[in-house]
């Protein structure tokens, strides 16, 4: 067992310093009866078999990467720079605990420091916290932030927001006295404004949308925006991030929270998780803000240090009055993120962001072209669409996965109303030649 | 004194040798570019009908620009300054900072792994759906309960969904008044708080004299309002309670539930499982007992098992197996609904798989022994240098407290700052909040003797100087990049982002 440092004959002695004769003394305040249950399980293996019996399992998958994928729908398949992998590599990284001792964790809160200071550029917001579960989970205590503060009872959720993250909300809302209504959606896939406006009243706390919305859409948010401020309810949007170094961040539509899935910025599609969701916020709701954040401050040598700062919101000091009940998170992914950031750096990212749009308007024209196909939506996309289909979704995906190609993500389960739609997403990793031989193969079906 | 010479020389050494705190922001410089993708190739005003300008982004973030090297300069520099279990002992009580085997990273990096989309069809990911099953298995033999999801991302949102599901099964049996959720006072910060989050009032109740939870207490605590009992076992005194069977007797007359928080379950292993003492929900912190790294915070996975009758309450979808297909059941009409896009911390649970199947049962049963001799050892040599206010054999982990030092002026929090200084990281201080000055040390398995020894040498050593020289506690740590940072100016005035900094300092 190579990961026991005591020998037999550590563990013979330190019994003895202990004072007693076997381990079974130890233990012996476990009733008899619970004591040491017999347990079916197979015994240890060497690494080596170890990896080969692992790898013979994961054999039984094939990726996304070994297929032709135009899978997004919240999770996304971007380029990532060697350089993040082996940062987020080294031990000092990765097996270090929460920075609660910050002398010995300089290092740590320093880069949540940086990726704060970067989601806050990006989101145009000016407090990150650092980090939530998934941009579902971040979705859910935005919007019972906003409910708690201005202490009223509705959120209005647009249904183009993604379903996982209305799905969330709903559960982390079930215990509490709150309403959800659903904002539905036009003939354009964008929020339906005349509806929004009959479901606006003052019993309305938080107004939450997604833009690019779950469509792919990026909306013009700056009507919803006023009207749920004048109402006196809190705005929350969610988005792709990459999509605000292109389009207008969450700031810029004046949004009071702004949280999602930053898994787009660094981290790989590992079956859906661990992703880490960016929490973005103004300066009047710091106190409120839910999880860790890190601040800069002196030492008392006056040389420049970083901080878990403002605790008394958390859990371990302020127990049942904390604004959230978080603890562990999603640092090593935030960092990731950080890291992605730096690495690809301001140029980087805005090419990125662009090279997106183009791959992906460029695909969305050539599809609307076929016949057998339409695109039921026409407005701004950052990197995905919806796509109509003649013929049955599952039919049409089954078809193209035989011939190793993943459409998209079919929206009639979610969306029955959208019956034969299906989303495709087309990033910065879809080449030319990619884009040419889906659509002749759409064409051909 | 210090002559303007040594002045320069010490901000020179702090800006060389890795240990200048310069942001990565005051080492851009326009124009510096890595140039990982390609560029784009449309017109530009092909780009212009794309983004219309009503939709365009009108103030640019100002983000770094630096080249490759520097950058991976800049965060290995930062890398240094941390410490980590790779690096150092951290006898960090309830955290369980046991060793990260490299294998796990390797497989959970598989490309076979890292390159799968949670929306697949489910034919394509075959391999990691039964890793799921395989892994769901293993757990409920560890622990003794009947379903596990392995949906939550960490231990607190295990525990809020272990709140979901005792209130589900509560309504379902149309008793609704049960809105309380009741902890011993030495439980952890997130019992609580997720109780509270979930909308349960919070009922906190005294341990007794033995560190344990106090039956006389909990009967007048009970009663028809009580959803739920929340309970770590060993407590964080690294305490077992003894009596579990008579409490889980108490509680289920009364109609109440059972919830066990898993973060203690490294004692356990072979030990004893929660379900046979009673537990009706339980978790599991796959980033404390199945080594899975704490990556600087997270991310972890708290999967929650639970037995027969509560099965049908949990979140979709679950894993199950069909002839020899794995699948997705999304069809649980009594779920309390998804606590978590996707599945879960997929790749923390491969992690912990991983770590399962090398150790074996075998294995396993070894961490548990091993941890609770460790512990014990610590224990009996620290005792008498330092108050052990529960001076009987621990589990995984005990509490010691500074008591004693206090009269020279030093508290819990010194001796944690000046362990630093030789090393090691600090213990859990001020924790469980029964204990004054309480130093919660857990050593976990792998650990050699020699380590543990080097460890009460500096402790005593420790103790010694708080006797002459206390100063040199209350100043502590003197040898790293920083030494007492200023947290009430930090929370007074929060500088929280390069913004804050830069409109500060104008």
């Amino acid at each position: 067992m190579s990961y026991f440092p005591l020998t037999e004959e550590d563990r013979k002695q330190m019994l003895s310093e202990i004072g007693v004769k076997s381990f079974d003394e130890l233990i012996g305040k476990v009733p008899a009866g619970l004591r040491k249950p017999a347990i079916d399980l197979p015994p240890g293996v060497s690494e080596f078999e170890l990896k080969q019996y692992l790898e013979n399992i994961l054999s039984q998958n094939q990726t996304a990467r070994e297929m032709l994928s135009f899978l997004g729908a919240g999770s996304y398949d971007h380029y990532i720079p060697s350089a993040v992998r082996h940062i987020i590599s080294r031990g000092e990284f990765y097996t270090a605990y929460t920075p609660y001792q910050p002398e010995a964790s300089q290092g740590t809160l320093q880069t949540i420091f940086e990726y704060q200071s970067m989601m806050a550029e990006i989101t145009g917001l000016d407090v990150v916290n650092a980090s939530h579960y998934d941009g579902a989970t971040a979705f859910a205590e935005a919007c019972l932030l906003a409910l708690n503060f201005n202490q009223r009872q509705k959120v209005l959720v647009a249904r183009s927001v993604h379903p996982e993250y209305r799905r969330v909300m709903k559960t982390y809302l079930s215990g509490t006295d709150f309403q959800i209504e659903e904002i539905p959606f036009n003939a354009s896939g964008s929020l339906d404004m005349d509806a929004f406006r009959k479901m606006l009243d003052m019993n309305v706390g938080c107004v939450a949308a997604g833009s690019p919305n779950f469509f792919g859409l990026v909306e013009d948010l700056d009507e919803v925006s006023d009207l749920t401020h004048k109402h006196g309810a809190l705005f929350v949007t969610t988005g792709h991030p990459l999509s605000y170094v292109a389009f207008r961040s969450p700031g810029e539509w004046k949004a009071d929270i702004a949280c999602g899935e930053a898994q787009p910025l660094g981290i790989p599609l590992s079956f859906g998780g661990p992703y880490v969701g960016y929490f973005a916020t103004t300066r009047s709701l710091v106190r409120r803000i839910p999880g860790r954040l890190a601040g800069m401050t002196k030492d008392r040598n006056g040389r420049r240090a970083f901080v878990l700062t403002l605790q008394a919101r958390e859990q371990h000091i302020r127990r049942e009055k904390a604004s959230s009940n978080i603890c562990t998170n999603q640092a090593l992914c935030a960092l990731a993120v950080c890291v992605y950031i730096a690495t690809m750096g301001k140029e980087g990212l805005k090419n990125t962001a662009l090279l997106n749009v183009e791959r992906a308007n460029s695909l969305r024209e050539r599809i609307e072209k076929l016949s057998g196909y339409q695109v039921p939506f026409k407005g701004a996309i950052f990197n995905e669409f919806v796509v109509k289909s003649k013929r049955t979704v599952a039919l049409l995906f089954e078809k193209l996965y035989k011939k190793g190609v993943l459409a998209g993500y079919s929206l009639e389960k979610d969306y029955p109303e959208l019956k034969n739609h299906f989303l495709v997403t087309a990033t910065e990793t879809k080449t030319e030649e990619d884009l040419d031989h889906f659509v002749k193969l759409l064409g051909k079906i | 004194m210090i002559t303007n010479l040594e002045k320069k020389e010490k901000v020179m050494e702090n800006q060389i040798a890795g240990k200048s705190s310069q942001l990565i922001f005051e080492k851009s410089k326009p124009g510096k570019r890595t140039h990982l993708t390609p560029n784009t190739k449309s017109e530009p005003a092909e780009l212009r009908r794309w983004i219309p300008s009503a939709l365009e982004r009108k103030r640019e973030p100002h983000l770094p620009e630096l080249s490759e090297p520097e950058v991976v300069r800049h965060f290995l520099n930062l890398s240094q300054k941390n410490y980590s279990v790779d690096t150092n002992f951290y006898p960090l009580g309830s955290c369980t900072m046991k060793y990260n085997p490299k294998i796990n990273e390797d497989m959970a990096a598989h490309p076979k792994f890292a390159h799968l989309h949670p929306y697949q069809p489910e034919e394509s990911v075959q391999g990691i759906l039964r890793i799921f099953y395989e892994l769901e298995q293993w757990l409920l033999a560890l622990t003794g309960m009947d379903r596990f999801s392995l949906q939550p991302a960490a231990g607190a949102q295990g525990e809020l969904l272990g709140m979901m599901i005792a209130r589900a099964f509560h309504r379902a049996n149309n008793d609704t008044k049960r809105r309380k959720v009741i902890v011993p006072d030495s439980s952890h910060g997130t019992n609580p708080a997720s109780a509270a989050l979930y909308g349960f009032e919070v009922v906190t109740i005294k341990s007794n004299e033995r560190g344990r939870v106090d039956l006389n207490e909990l009967a007048r605590a009970t009663n028809d309002e009580t959803a739920c009992l929340m309970l770590t076992n060993p407590n964080t005194l690294g305490l077992f309670e003894d009596e579990i069977l008579e409490i889980q007797k108490m509680l289920h007359q009364k109609g109440s539930l059972l919830y066990y928080d898993g973060a203690n379950m490294n004692a356990l292993l072979g030990v004893a499982r929660p379900g046979d003492m009673g537990f009706d929900i339980v978790h599991l912190n796959l980033h404390k007992t199945f080594s899975t790294p704490h990556g600087g915070g997270g991310p972890g996975a708290g999967p929650v098992g639970v037995k027969k009758r509560l099965e049908k309450f949990l979140p979709a979808p679950l894993v199950d197996k069909k002839g020899d297909k794995y699948v997705l059941n999304g069809e649980l009409p009594d779920s309390v609904g998804k606590v978590k896009s996707f599945y879960g911390n997929s790749g923390i649970l491969l992690r912990a798989y991983t770590y399962m199947r090398k150790l074996g049962i075998d294995g396993l049963c070894q961490v548990s022994r091993d941890a609770i001799i460790n512990a014990n050892y610590l224990r009996k040599k620290l005792n008498g240098t330092f108050v052990v206010p529960y001076p009987e054999y621990c589990m995984h982990e005990f509490v010691a407290s500074a008591e004693a030092q206090n009269s020279f002026g030093v508290h819990a929090t010194d001796i944690a700052k000046r362990l630093l200084d030789f090393g090691f990281y600090a213990p859990t201080v001020y924790f469980p909040l029964i204990v004054k000055e309480a130093i919660m040390v857990e050593p976990t398995e792998t650990e050699s003797r020699e380590t543990l020894d080097q460890f009460v040498k500096v402790m005593e050593k420790i103790d010694k100087e708080a006797k002459e020289s206390p100063e040199t506690l209350r100043l502590a740590p003197h040898t790293l990049p920083v030494s007492r940072p200023d947290e009430v100016g930090a929370a007074r005035n929060p500088i929280l982002t390069y913004r804050d900094f830069i409109s500060q300092k104008s």
